[in-house]
């Protein structure tokens, strides 16, 4: 039932990023993006992951899409002539994803089982044991709140990568303010 | 299960990602193709993460801290851009092609 629903998310996903790209209208392919990215929070949903979900909605959708539609509408894009570009570029494109796409796609007949075979090297682990941590970590988090095993990790093993994040945020906005000076 | 059919969507919204870098013309689109490919590399990291812990997870939540910086310094320079030359169309803005 849930593969049901995931693989019908992933459809709405994917079609809506193909009308994002293909849309002339700038905004139209600003909602499009919108959709593919409410579907994805969806999947994390179904994925185990509502942490993940619930900051997708917020931040993806909800902070950097609104900032797009934002920028969009301020330079009141969307009239002038169509910005796709020619038939040459078309087949460069269509032949370059069309290659990466079935290469990628191979990736698609994993399973858990196949996934413990490359990792471990050996057939002989079933794929619940190999994986046994992970599980028990999932069950822990689960008892301890959807917030708590994300937080858990992040104030203990990737403390530094954290800070260091904010060091970049603090540098975005100071570059943002100094680039949307009138002069520059 | 889930992680089969996870990694083929992934799949497919990268390369989607790709033609649309490719194709347009238009920055912000441009722009937006950039973010649809971070997030369908998102959703190979949380399929993995049922597998390999919670590390995927947070590495998921510091792509997005980089998307979000990216997208307000990038955005910053569409405008920048904009102000300068009147268009955002990547065919007139041909500075540095010498």
């Amino acid at each position: 039932m849930s593969e049901t629903i995931f693989v019908a998310l992933g459809a709405v996903a994917v079609l809506s990023a193909l009308l994002c790209i293909l849309q002339r209208n700038a905004l139209a392919a600003a909602i499009w993006l919108v959709l593919t990215m409410l579907a994805l929070a969806a999947m994390y949903l179904i994925l185990g992951a509502p942490f993940i979900a619930a900051i997708q909605v917020l931040v993806y959708a909800g902070a950097i899409m609104v900032l797009f539609i934002f920028v969009i509408m301020l330079l009141n894009l969307g009239h002038g002539p169509s910005d796709i570009r020619g038939r040459a570029a078309w087949a460069g494109a269509l032949v370059l994803a069309v290659a990466m796409a079935t290469y990628l796609l191979r990736l698609g007949g994993y399973d858990p089982a196949r996934l413990a075979l490359e990792l471990t090297g050996t057939s002989d682990l079933p794929a619940s044991a190999v994986f046994a941590t992970a599980e028990g970590a999932r069950q822990a988090a689960e008892a301890q709140g959807v917030v708590g095993a994300v937080a858990g990790s992040l104030f203990t093993t990737y403390l530094v990568p954290f800070e260091v994040t904010s060091l970049l945020l603090l540098a975005a906005i100071v570059g943002a303010v100094v680039l949307a000076k009138k002069r520059i | 299960m889930l992680l089969g059919p996870a990694l083929a969507i992934s799949a497919l919204l990268f390369s989607i990602g790709v033609v649309g870098v490719l194709v347009r013309r238009n920055a912000l689109v441009v722009f937006m193709c950039i973010e649809l490919m971070l997030n369908a590399v998102n959703l190979t990291f949380v399929a993995l993460s049922r597998y390999h812990g919670v590390g995927g997870q947070l590495m998921v939540f510091f792509v997005m801290t980089v998307a979000a910086a990216e997208a307000a310094v990038g955005l910053a320079i569409i405008l920048a851009v904009f102000r300068h030359t009147t268009s955002v169309d990547l065919k007139t803005n041909t500075l540095l092609q010498g």
